[in-house]
């Protein structure tokens, strides 16, 4: 995308509508054609370079047409231009076409590999349209196809996942025109004749040959490829391993009663005592309904010296704690509030921590091949340490919070019987009868039926998000989001706390040196407070309920590696190497990575 | 191999028949249904996969009993059912229990147990008639022979995906006759199979797309039909598009190919139609690809030589379309070396196929280049393209022989292969070898292919006429197919065209007056042409008058002799009177033609001998004296057809053309026809046509005009 503003950017027709539409409609194809290119590192070619041509080509239509100025006496008078960019070996299978506007004596549709200017005939690779020869990197051509002429679509489809190239005519395969084609080639045109004038579609219109076809039967191979990919002596295991992901998964992110189900069908252990799934469960509910305080409460008491061992990830659940004050829904400022307690803080319907999928989350890719508390910052100094020195810890504390339904004890109890309403939890403002409350759910639920653009993941975050923007209209109705939930004593505590923290941050600075990513956590949060409404403020991505999600797994992850259990489930690091495995693909230009994308196989 | 073990199999089932089998049959025979029951499931267990066990079963007369549980009303429903099921098991086996269940009057039956409302009974009954009809033993018309039976299957065709499946694949097995079209057609088999091409099942799809296949085949009201179609608000053409994706299984994208092609054929979808152009014609030149399966190359191969056959745009498409033209090549490459070395099992599985694939090539080929020259070149510079024609004009096989003289008869059409590479293989002498002894469809073929191996330019003709053709072509015009008389007497025609003399004698010799006489009386008007065509080569008037006379001579004697052979007749004839006589004949057979019911083709030729005969001074009279043929001639000179007025006028101004170097009474005769014909009204019809459009009739009437005024 960025390289498409960029190209926008460039060009004078930005203001045009008309172009705008086609810009859109190019860039919806190309991102179609080729899902797997990544346009930040390999741009795709849009139109001709008006850099990378012969002074005998003029270039006109949005850098599309392409016409011969020059005198076209003899071959030394040929010309040609190239596309802005080389093909990315990730489109797995290239194409663009040429129509013959105006035919001269010779034409030449070719492909060019990076290269200077001067000498296009070295590892150049065309089709000629007087004689139908095809020419590989010299002067002489084979019998290759018919010959081409005015109104004439010429298309030249690179497979870069065999290498090779075929070319088009009016829509009809011609076959295999070169192999072993090397990297980075640049679709191109020639021209020699006054006159000449041809038209490059590089996605702007529809093609007329069915690139699509010919990708879905590539697509089709390579993904019997990897179904039939042999497994090898491990055969028997098979079973086994996936039996083993499927129940760790379950496991790590706390689903008890799915797990244990899992386990008993299959016939499998788990590894974890029961007690504490449940105990990461609660705590990570906790962090996930912002309630940080409660949550740090709760991992002290269940697993000492768990935090003491690893300041740097208090110190973030601290930081978020203060972020959850502002926003009002930690405990220690909801307690001033007249607010109902339930506000924001529970997510509707159950499972709560359903974990984020595939390219929503951007997350994820790197989540196989960087453990996640260091893509946070946070590097646990001290992790080697932490674990077995505690044994027995959860067991001592699981019977005061076996049942998740236990999370709520250290709520204040003015509403405990409204929790359990159906729409309990879907306001985040002030409540004041029972019937306007259902007015306004009604509202929210046709608003979440009318958002298209919600993100495909887990329905409660979308649902909160809405209402978070529904809010602002509402402002006068119900003056909700406030500072602290609005109270007074609660922004005093609030800024008491932030005081803490500040002296936390220099306790740490002291003992473990400088730390650049506190300083900008901390600095973040502050920034906060400077805000009349931080939720619409250059820093109030802060206050989305979304960023609970880093400090929620970075901690369970903690918990589990203090356990001595793995801190990621192997389930998400296969996928993870997985998808990385694909990107790396992209690469070292193997083409097929364009056809065996991990969110192919996610459904 | 079967054949031969089959005594002693026979024997050692006998001795093991007691021991094992018998008591399975035994147990049919129990007074208590439960125990029969028990009995037929474990006959089923036992049966499973055991081809030994099933001929074992048949044998002890299993057959019929389980028929009879099969067919009593008071068997329970569970019985009747693994009865169906054993059947069918027993189906399974080798085409000899096909034959034993066929004899023992299984499918009128099974179709009797389709009445049943029971489905698991009706599933596996269809199960089994399944098994039965798609094996080649059975005759397809058992399906037929009661009518209600297709109205009953084409209802049951509702009730679950497996009926679907059983009873399409029964209809794309038996539908094999024009008739059978028609019968599926009238009860509905469109609208009622249509739905199933987007059935979940894939198989029921697969099986619903045969039978459209079979269906259309050939068949314009089918075809017609078909092109109207909605499934689920999609046009049936395209449904099949989609069948043809990339990524669909191989077997689903050719059978919606040969769907379309069909259509196509039939004139239901137009040629250059995007669906046929950049769909179904690129689909099946990827499954004539090196990467596909021998059985589907041979069937991709055949059915875009269908396809293409008669579009010359097609076939230049088809030829640019990856390379198609040396693809085909490698056609001709099985069994390989590779093959023969690796294992055996390879070796048999190409050698079973180099026989199809060769001539699915070479049908492929003569599609290919039936029109455009440029294609047939690119043909015949494959490499040794002409060897392996020449070398598969003499194959075993009568299937290959017959591709390759297609294929060599599609490429003769070219001037250019003609006189270079048909010469260079000498192709002729395989052809004439291919000529003395084969099937009628070969000859049919072959003998075309020496038609244009006889045209005057041909480099072959000459040493093909040293080779004492001319008997065999006499003798193909004796035949009784009509296509190998025309080809015959078409082949003499070309042969005689500018011929010399004594060729031109030898054909009339061989041929027979009588034979040529009969030959303008046949039923099939494109003989009547090409014999009329040979009559108008040998009048030619290329050779001057004398060589004319001397031929029509020889003709004529050659007729007497014959009468003097069969009739003793005395041997004292004047040649005059031989002339007036038999020139008589031929004046018959001309008047007869044109006031026959034939084409202007026909006639044309016709008026063409007569302006050959007008050009004889001895022949003019008898023109002259007939006035019959007179009159047709002033009604020709007449017609609406411009082809006609040329021919007529052209033998009227052969008729007054003035010799110069004529003989006093060659004057007078001149000038005594000049004087009759205007008293006949000629004179005011040349003057008349002096005005017409057509240039060439202006010309000719004015240079008859000059006649009369020098």
């Amino acid at each position: 995308m960025d390289a498409m503003a960029e190209l926008g950017a460039g060009s004078l027709l930005l203001g045009d509508p008309a172009f705008n539409y086609q810009e859109a409609e190019l860039n919806e194809r190309l991102k179609r054609l080729y899902p797997a290119v990544n346009e930040d590192e390999t741009p795709l070619p849009r139109s001709w370079s008006p850099k990378d041509k012969y002074s005998y080509i003029g270039l006109s239509q949005n850098n599309l047409r392409v016409h011969y100025k020059g005198h076209g006496k003899n071959h030394k008078d040929a010309a040609s231009v190239r596309a802005t960019h080389p093909i990315p070996a990730a489109c797995g299978i290239y194409y663009f076409e040429v129509k013959i506007v105006s035919k001269g004596l010779d034409f030449l549709s070719s492909l060019l590999p990076l290269s200077p200017i001067p000498g296009w005939d070295k590892h150049s690779y065309g089709y000629h349209g007087d004689d139908g020869h095809s020419f590989c990197s010299s002067g002489t051509g084979q019998p290759y196809g018919p010959t081409f002429t005015t109104g004439d679509v010429i298309g030249c489809c690179v497979n870069l996942i065999n290498n090779t190239c075929f070319y088009t005519k009016n829509g009809i395969s011609l076959g295999v025109a070169f192999t072993d084609l090397p990297p980075n080639l640049y679709p191109t045109v020639g021209l020699q004749t006054p006159g000449e004038i041809v038209d490059a579609n590089f996605g702007q219109q529809p093609f007329v040959f069915d690139i699509e076809d010919y990708m879905s039967e590539w697509r089709a191979k390579i993904h019997g490829m990897i179904a039939r990919f042999p497994i090898g002596e491990r055969l028997g295991e098979w079973q086994a391993v996936l039996q083993n992901m499927v129940s760790t998964y379950l496991v790590h992110h706390g689903y008890c009663a799915t797990a244990t189900a899992f386990a008993r069908a299959t016939e499998t252990l788990i590894q974890e005592d029961q007690t504490s799934i449940k105990n990461r469960q609660r705590i990570q509910k906790l962090v996930l309904a912002g309630r940080v305080g409660e949550a740090i409460e709760a991992t002290q008491q269940l697993y000492p010296g768990l935090l003491e061992h690893n300041p740097n990830l208090l110190f973030m659940l601290k930081c978020r704690q203060f972020v959850e004050m502002v926003n009002g829904t930690d405990s220690e400022v909801r307690c001033f509030s007249i607010r109902s307690p339930k506000s924001q803080d529970s997510y509707p319907g159950s499972p709560s921590l359903s974990p984020r999928h595939g390219a929503t989350n951007p997350n994820l890719h790197s989540a196989g091949a960087d453990s996640p508390t260091c893509s946070n910052g946070v590097t646990p100094p001290n992790k080697n340490k932490s674990h077995n020195k505690y044994p027995g810890v959860s067991s001592a504390s699981s019977s005061s919070s076996s049942s998740p339904s236990s999370v709520n004890y250290s709520e204040s109890n003015s509403t405990d019987s409204t929790k359990s309403q159906p729409h309990s939890g879907t306001s985040n403002q002030e409540e004041t009868s029972d019937s306007e409350m259902e007015i306004e759910a009604e509202h929210y639920t046709n608003g979440v039926a009318e958002n298209p653009s919600a993100r495909i993941m887990n329905g409660t975050y979308k649902h909160q998000e809405i209402l978070q923007a529904q809010d602002i209209s509402l402002e006068d109705s119900c003056a909700s989001r406030q500072l602290c939930g609005g109270n007074q004593a609660a922004t005093e505590r609030m800024i008491q706390f932030g005081r803490e923290l500040q002296g936390l941050n220099e306790q740490l600075c002291r003992e473990y040196g400088k730390n650049v990513t506190h300083k900008k956590m901390l600095q973040d949060a502050f920034s906060l407070l400077a805000y009349s409404d931080p939720w619409n403020c250059p820093v109030g991505q802060q206050l989305d309920p979304m960023q609970r999600e880093n400090i929620c797994s970075a901690l369970n992850s903690a918990i589990l590696e203090s356990q001595n259990l793995p801190k990621q489930p192997p389930l998400m690091l296969a996928l993870g190497q997985a998808t990385e495995c694909v990107q790396l693909m992209a690469r070292v230009r193997s083409g097929s990575c364009s056809f065996a994308r991990v969110d192919n196989f996610l459904h | 191999m079967a054949c031969l073990l089959e005594a002693p199999l026979r024997i050692s089932v006998l001795s093991e028949v007691t021991a094992t089998s018998r008591h399975y049959v035994d147990r049919l025979f129990d007074p208590d249904p439960q125990k029969v029951l028990q009995g037929v499931i474990d006959m089923k267990n036992a049966v499973i996969g055991n081809n030994k066990q099933k001929a074992n079963l048949i044998v002890l007369g299993a057959v019929p009993r389980l028929l009879y549980l099969l067919q009593q009303g008071s068997s329970s429903s569970e019985l009747r059912a693994e009865c169906a099921v054993v059947l069918g098991s027993l189906a399974m086996g080798t085409e000899n229990n096909i034959k034993s269940l066929v004899d023992c009057h299984i499918i009128p039956a099974l179709l009797q147990g389709l009445l049943c409302p029971d489905l698991i009974f009706i599933e596996a009954c269809l199960r089994c008639l399944r098994t039965v009809f798609i094996s080649p033993v059975t005759p397809v018309q058992l399906l037929y022979t009661d009518p209600t039976v297709i109205p009953h299957l084409m209802s049951l065709l509702s009730r679950s995906q497996r009926t679907q499946e059983y009873i399409t694949q029964i209809f794309s097995h038996c539908c094999k006759t024009p008739e059978h079209q028609t019968v599926l057609f009238n009860h509905g088999a469109i609208q009622n199979i249509a739905p199933l091409l987007i059935s979940p099942s894939y198989k029921v799809r697969m099986q619903a797309l045969k039978c459209f296949s079979v269906l259309a085949y050939e068949n314009t009201q089918v075809s017609m039909t078909l092109v109207n179609v909605l499934v689920d608000e999609e046009l049936l053409s395209q449904v099949f598009v989609r069948m043809m994706q990339r990524d669909q299984p191989i077997d689903m994208q050719l059978t919606a190919a040969k769907c379309l092609t069909y259509m196509c054929r039939a004139g239901a979808i137009r040629t250059d139609d995007s669906c046929i152009v950049l769909k179904t014609l690129p689909c099946l030149v990827r499954m004539c690809s090196k990467e596909r399966l021998l059985e589907e190359r041979v069937e991709g191969a055949e059915t875009l030589a269908y396809l293409m056959e008669p579009d010359v745009e097609l076939q230049r498409i088809a030829s640019v379309t990856d390379h198609l033209v040396a693809m085909l090549a490698d056609y001709f490459k099985y069994p390989s070396s590779v093959s023969a070395i690796t294992d055996i099992k390879r070796l048999d599985h190409d050698l079973k196929h180099a026989h199809e694939l060769r001539q699915a090539a070479f049908k492929l080929y003569a599609s290919l280049g039936s029109n455009d020259e440029d294609i047939r070149k690119k043909i015949t510079e494959t490499e040794n393209m002409m060897d392996r024609i020449v070398s598969g004009l003499s194959e075993s096989s009568v299937k290959v022989r017959l591709a390759a003289v297609r294929c060599l008869h599609s490429l003769s059409r070219s001037v250019q292969q003609l006189r270079t590479s048909f010469h260079d293989h000498a192709v002729w002498k395989p052809l004439m070898k291919l000529l003395q002894n084969a099937p009628d469809e070969v000859l049919v073929m072959a003998s075309s292919t020496l038609c244009n191996l006889l045209l005057e330019f041909s480099p072959s003709k000459e040493p093909i006429l040293e080779s004492g053709v001319i008997e065999l072509l006499c003798s193909l015009t004796q035949s009784d197919s009509p296509a190998l008389r025309v080809n015959g007497i078409w082949a003499l025609m070309n042969m005689a065209f500018q011929a010399d003399q004594k060729v031109k004698g030898e054909i009339v010799r061989a041929l027979g007056t009588e034979q040529l006489f009969r030959l303008l009386s046949d039923p099939d008007s494109n003989v009547l042409m090409k014999t009329l065509g040979l009559l108008r080569n040998l009048l030619s008037t290329r050779p001057p008058v004398p060589v004319l006379l001397k031929l029509l001579h020889s003709l004529l004697v050659e007729l007497i002799d014959q009468m003097e052979h069969s009739a003793a007749v005395p041997s004292s004839w004047h040649i005059d009177q031989v002339m007036s006589s038999h020139g008589k004949q031929i004046m018959q057979a001309v008047t007869l033609i044109l006031e026959g019911e034939h084409s202007i083709e026909v006639k044309e030729q016709t008026l063409c001998i007569l302006a050959n005969i007008a050009d004889g001074n001895t022949a003019k009279e008898l023109i002259m004296t007939n006035d019959d043929i007179l009159q047709k001639i002033k009604y020709y000179m007449a017609h609406s057809n411009v082809k006609l007025q040329l021919a007529a006028t052209f033998c009227i101004s052969n008729l007054i053309w003035n010799e110069e170097d004529g003989e006093a009474n060659a004057m007078t005769g001149s000038q005594e026809r000049q004087d009759k014909l205007r008293e006949l009204g000629f004179v005011d019809i040349l003057h008349k046509l002096t005005q017409a459009s057509d240039p060439n009739l202006c010309d000719r009437a004015k240079t008859a005009m000059q006649q009369y005024l020098a």
